[in-house]
């Protein structure tokens, strides 16, 4: 009956977004007083998984699986569900997460709600909060089935340290050929380029740039901080950067601990996509940009001169503190 | 080639969202409806291969007869003919049953969804239907080809994009990207005056129930006052930033 939690890995190493549904895991097997048993695959060490209340890893050894694959990781989910006499599964929010759950739903035929924002309410009726409307309301939702999915919100919950023994076990699945109808000819992905939906800071840059060829100083600041580039949509319409950079309501979701906002207005529709972000700074040479109403800190003045100075500020900074 | 085209009938991006009886119905007053933008991106990429490849495109949507003017506006963007399945959508699962019996019966090879609506935010009904249906399935789809009964599509994924290669019949989640913004397609005086007598059927629904219900909304907490920082004094937000926010 443990909770079941998948907790994505690339080339070995456990994404945050793990270790937070893990974390996640630890707390709402504890509601429901049982344990957590983590899938992965291809892992050949999870035990940082101890030191975030995982008990049990059944981990998948198997080169078909070497690339994400949704029907066969979410058939792979479901046998370990069926195995582990699983009531609750938790799984992130992330690209390959949110491709396998409503497979796995289906399957399972397990009530999913997916934008979770906070340990269940309820556990009968089981309740859990939501983000609704992107970010712009919540809603508290109640899941019917027996078993139950939970696609937790990037960011919300944190994440907690909690004892856990993360015993390792092969687990070997039975996968038909049917699982492998989809097949993978090439994946082209910046292999040091932290993405939007893993970055702890991201710095966004708007139409106030004048200009693409102004990026260098975004990139310099990023840098800095070890964070992700975004630009608002305006900006990616125009050519100025890449559409995968574009943040806001039809655009990416940013969660991150810290947003920097230079030179973006604050238009409703890319605050919905930003919201979630725990802080939010903005820089803008008009005082009456709305996202001066909607941020915790800001800086009215020529993002020319102010975002340098930043960079070179941080860059002592972080000397300092190092 | 047949294609069915999942249309959202979702508030604007500009709305403003409240709530009424005891906050627990979206309140409509004075919202305008639109077609969700992730299903417009699938809907002109559905256009293209009508007008290169000789496709026929449906398009349907689970709702009351509130959401027809929006049907409407996809068969003035080009759609053959188009389809309400006759009930309130209730939860993502119930909405994927529905649009997959559709799918079933009409033997469609290329079903387009949004990955995600405006409005609840699922991420769902995509992957849903096509589990449904045991069809191929590629979610956050920005790029797809087909030749035959071969489709070649490129997908999304976080810090990158991948290429892969399916059969027919294919569940495609859509999103920006598989288009130009430039491209999208919107109505133009001649497609609405087809529109109006382009077939527009009205089908019962199957029994099936939600597996979700939502009890309750809720509006945000308001937000505090900014803390405005001299342009001249960065030191004071590195500082705010590490003592007081700590997220550096």
């Amino acid at each position: 009956m443990s909770v079941l939690v998948y907790t994505e890995s690339e080339e070995g190493k456990f994404k945050k977004a793990s270790l937070e549904v893990a974390s996640y895991a630890k707390e709402v097997a504890q509601i429901l007083q049982t344990t957590v048993t983590a899938v992965t695959f291809n892992t050949s060490d999870a035990s940082e998984l101890k030191n975030h209340g995982v008990d049990k890893v059944l981990n998948v050894t198997n080169d078909k699986l070497s690339n994400f694959n949704a029907e066969a990781y979410s058939d792979v989910l479901k046998q370990a569900a069926e195995k582990e006499g699983t009531k609750v599964i938790i799984l992130s929010q992330s690209a390959n997460s949110k491709y396998l759950a409503p497979l796995l739903a289906v399957h399972l035929n397990a009530g999913y709600a997916s934008n979770v924002v906070n340990l269940p309410e309820s556990a009968d009726p089981f309740m859990v909060k939501r983000t609704a409307f992107t970010n712009k309301a919540f809603s508290h939702t109640k899941i019917e089935t027996e078993i139950k999915i939970i696609g937790l919100s990037n960011n919300s919950f944190g994440l907690r340290e909690n004892q856990g023994n993360a015993t390792a076990e092969e687990f070997n699945p039975t996968l038909s050929e049917e699982d492998f109808s989809l097949k993978v000819l090439s994946v082209d992905k910046a292999k040091d380029k932290v993405s939007i939906a893993d970055a702890d800071i991201v710095v966004s840059g708007g139409r106030g740039l004048k200009s693409g060829e102004n990026w260098g100083m975004i990139e310099d600041l990023a840098e800095t901080l070890g964070a992700a580039l975004a630009c608002s949509k305006p900006v990616s319409d125009m050519g100025w950067r890449p559409h995968s950079e574009h943040v806001g309501q039809t655009g990416k979701p940013v969660a991150a601990n810290l947003y920097i906002a230079i030179g973006i207005s604050g238009a409703i529709q890319h605050l919905a996509g930003v919201n979630a972000s725990k802080v939010k700074v903005v820089i803008n040479n008009d005082p009456e940009a709305p996202f001066f109403k909607a941020a915790d800190y800001g800086v009215v003045g020529d993002a020319f001169e102010i975002v340098p100075k930043l960079t070179e500020k941080l860059k002592e900074f972080k000397a300092k503190n190092a | 080639m047949k294609i069915l085209v999942c249309i959202s009938h979702v508030p604007d991006t500009t709305s403003k969202i409240n709530f009424t009886d005891n906050n627990t119905k979206f309140d409509t007053n004075g919202v305008q409806f639109v077609i969700n933008p992730n299903d417009e991106f699938g809907l002109t990429r559905a256009m293209w291969f009508k007008e290169k490849q000789g496709a026929t495109v449906d398009v349907i949507n689970v709702g009351g007869p509130e959401t027809e003017p929006t049907l409407r506006k996809a068969l003035a963007i080009g759609a053959d003919s188009a389809i309400r399945v006759n009930t309130p959508a209730t939860d993502g699962f119930q909405v994927a049953k529905q649009l997959a019996k559709v799918a079933k019966d009409g033997e469609y090879d290329l079903i387009i969804a949004g990955r995600e609506s405006l409005d609840y935010n699922g991420g769902m009904v995509p992957g849903m239907v096509a589990a449904l249906l045991d069809a191929n399935f590629v979610n956050t789809c920005i790029g797809l080809e087909i030749e035959g009964d071969q489709a070649t599509a490129i997908r999304e994924i976080d810090g990158g994009k991948e290429t892969v290669t399916a059969g027919l019949p294919l569940v495609i989640g859509t999103q920006k990207g598989l288009v130009e913004e430039s491209d999208l397609r919107i109505p133009n005086m001649r497609g609405i005056m087809q529109a109006r007598s382009k077939p527009l059927k009205v089908l019962d629904p199957i029994d099936a129930a939600a597996q979700t219900t939502i009890e309750k909304f809720e509006k945000p907490a308001p937000k505090g006052a900014i803390k405005l920082i001299d342009p001249d004094n960065l030191d004071e937000l590195i500082n705010l930033l590490h003592n007081e926010a700590k997220v550096i």
